[in-house]
């Protein structure tokens, strides 16, 4: 299945600028995968030693917060979008 | 002039300063690096006590570029608010030195106007001209108020179900208002993706390390009100968590730079239950801060995904302070036992403070005798929907005198 993950400006010193990554994968760890192989360097920012998202990073997968679904688990539907976003203070 | 840098609060990598508010390699939020050396020879109670009236007594504390001068501070008058003895509110919780501290009496009526202004400052010294800011209601109006007097354009993003009067003292200061349909994460979340794409000084987001830093003046001012003592408790309401851990930051400011004895202080955090992800992550003790669709009266605080909700748990475990949640009825109750024993009328905000702080005292969770300072951070005028339907006149008479005898009759 393919996806489109859309990069915020802080990293895009890690996909040579590019706003946006078509990736393959039927969850989002596994298009998280995909995006480390066109990108070596990328996950090491988003996930911590666990391997599980790090805890400024807010991933959002078709407008919703992967928090309030599966997290890395979330399936994707083909064409989906998968939004980096970090987290924003107080208002 | 005392910023050297940018650092992240996380891995503790450094950036230069600039408009960005994340670090690169963790997306830790950034944080200004002081050279406390150079601003502990600086600064003195009594150069401090010689200032304006104003947040701008502390210019030397808060994250001025170099070159920045008096003239261009943004400035509406922000800060220096009241810190005033609470005896009636205190007698009624349970507390034996209790004080408020009223930011309700600020130029936009929050706490909001120290942050803008001290964001814009550094903003328009970054070279931008148009201020933006994602926000519950009160950011909006001190965005658009200071930006109007600094003669910047402002673009301002709310969520579109906030209350009448947050709504129009905004657009009041001829903003481009952007209301969005969603809940303020999903504003958040818009201008998270935007901030990036626009030149804008968007105050939460790109200018954010600056922006925070502004609340630092709230525990600055209550220190030096006390006669430049610290005080034994302080409880402040969190929507992301900022304002307490800035607070917390300006006392240990203190205290390095010799400006106050080192006394122990605690620090305590006040939520609505309707949207308590931070209060919820300390007392479940996990820690672990999962955010929460919003269902609240309390709007202000109406942030799911707290930022700073993580230093928020951190300097309240550190301190030995606590956190507590409130129910919308409690919020209310906590607006008018405010009002009827101080005479301050707070928004649901200060509600949300009063009544956690009763709720603590009740818990047997904090000390009775501690000095202890409530921070009221804004003003009631602008959510009357919230206490509306309780309030009315006492007596509606025809205009006679006999019409008043007798409807007085009836009272005690
Ligand atoms: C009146 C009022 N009090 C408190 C807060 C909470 O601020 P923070 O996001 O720094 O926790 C807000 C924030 O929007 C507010 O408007
Ligand atoms: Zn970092």
């Amino acid at each position: 299945m393919s996806a489109t993950v859309r990069i915020p400006t802080p990293l895009r010193t890690a996909t040579g600028g590019a706003a946006k990554v078509d990736v393959e994968g039927d969850t989002l760890g596994e298009a998280l995968s995909d995006l480390e192989a066109q990108h070596p360097g990328i996950s090491e920012r988003l996930l911590d030693e666990s391997g599980e998202l790090r805890r400024f990073v807010n991933v959002f997968v078709d407008d919703e917060d992967v928090r309030f679904q599966q997290g890395l688990e979330t399936t994707l539907e083909p064409g989906t979008t998968v939004s980096i976003i970090p987290a924003v203070a107080g208002g | 002039m005392f910023v050297e840098g940018l650092r992240c609060r996380e891995c503790g990598r450094e950036a230069e300063i600039a408009a960005v508010h994340v670090c690169e390699f963790c997306f830790g939020p950034l944080e200004v690096v002081y050279d406390y050396e150079g601003m502990a020879k600086a600064v003195s109670r009594d150069r401090i006590s010689k200032g304006p009236r104003s947040l701008w007594r502390y210019a030397d504390m808060l994250p001025m570029l170099p070159g920045t001068t008096e003239a261009d501070h943004v400035d509406l008058g922000a800060g220096y608010t009241p810190l005033v003895r609470a005896p009636r509110l205190g007698a009624k919780l349970g507390l034996r030195d209790l004080w408020v501290k009223n930011d309700t009496l600020n130029p936009s009526f929050s706490f909001k106007d120290r942050v803008v202004s001290v964001a814009l400052t550094v903003a328009r010294s970054l070279g931008f001209d148009t201020a933006a800011c994602a926000s519950t209601g009160n950011l909006a109006n001190s965005v658009s108020a200071h930006a109007a007097a600094a003669g910047m354009d402002a673009y301002v993003f709310i969520p579109s179900d906030l209350e009448e009067t947050k709504i129009l003292a905004s657009a009041v200061y001829g903003p481009k208002l952007v209301a969005v349909k969603g809940t303020y994460d999903d504003v958040n979340r818009l201008c998270g993706e935007i901030a990036g794409e626009f030149g804008w000084a968007f105050v939460n987001v790109n200018v954010r390390p600056y922006y925070a830093e502004g609340s630092k003046t709230i525990g600055y001012e209550v220190a030096e009100q006390l006669g430049w003592q610290l005080p034994e408790h302080l409880i402040a309401p969190m929507a992301s968590g900022s304002m307490l851990v800035k607070i917390d930051k300006a006392f240990t400011e203190l205290v390095t730079l010799g400006l106050v004895e080192e006394t122990p202080w605690r620090i305590s955090g006040a939520q609505a239950t309707g949207c308590a992800p931070i209060s919820t992550a300390l007392n479940d003790g996990t820690g672990f801060v999962r955010p929460v669709k919003p269902d609240t009266v309390a709007k202000s605080l109406a942030i799911g995904n707290p930022a700073d909700g993580y230093y928020a748990i951190d300097a309240v475990r550190r301190t030995g302070g606590a956190m507590g949640d409130v129910s919308d009825d409690e919020i209310i109750g906590g607006i008018r036992t405010l009002a009827e024993t101080e005479g301050i009328f707070a928004e649901t905000a200060g509600g949300v403070t009063v009544a956690t702080l009763a709720k603590l005292v009740e818990q047997g969770r904090i000390d009775p005798s501690a000095r202890t300072v409530a921070v009221i951070s804004g003003i009631g005028l602008k959510t009357t929907d919230a206490v509306a339907p309780m309030l009315s006149p006492t007596h509606t008479i025809n205009a006679g005198l006999s019409d008043f005898q007798e409807a007085v009759k009836l009272d005690d």
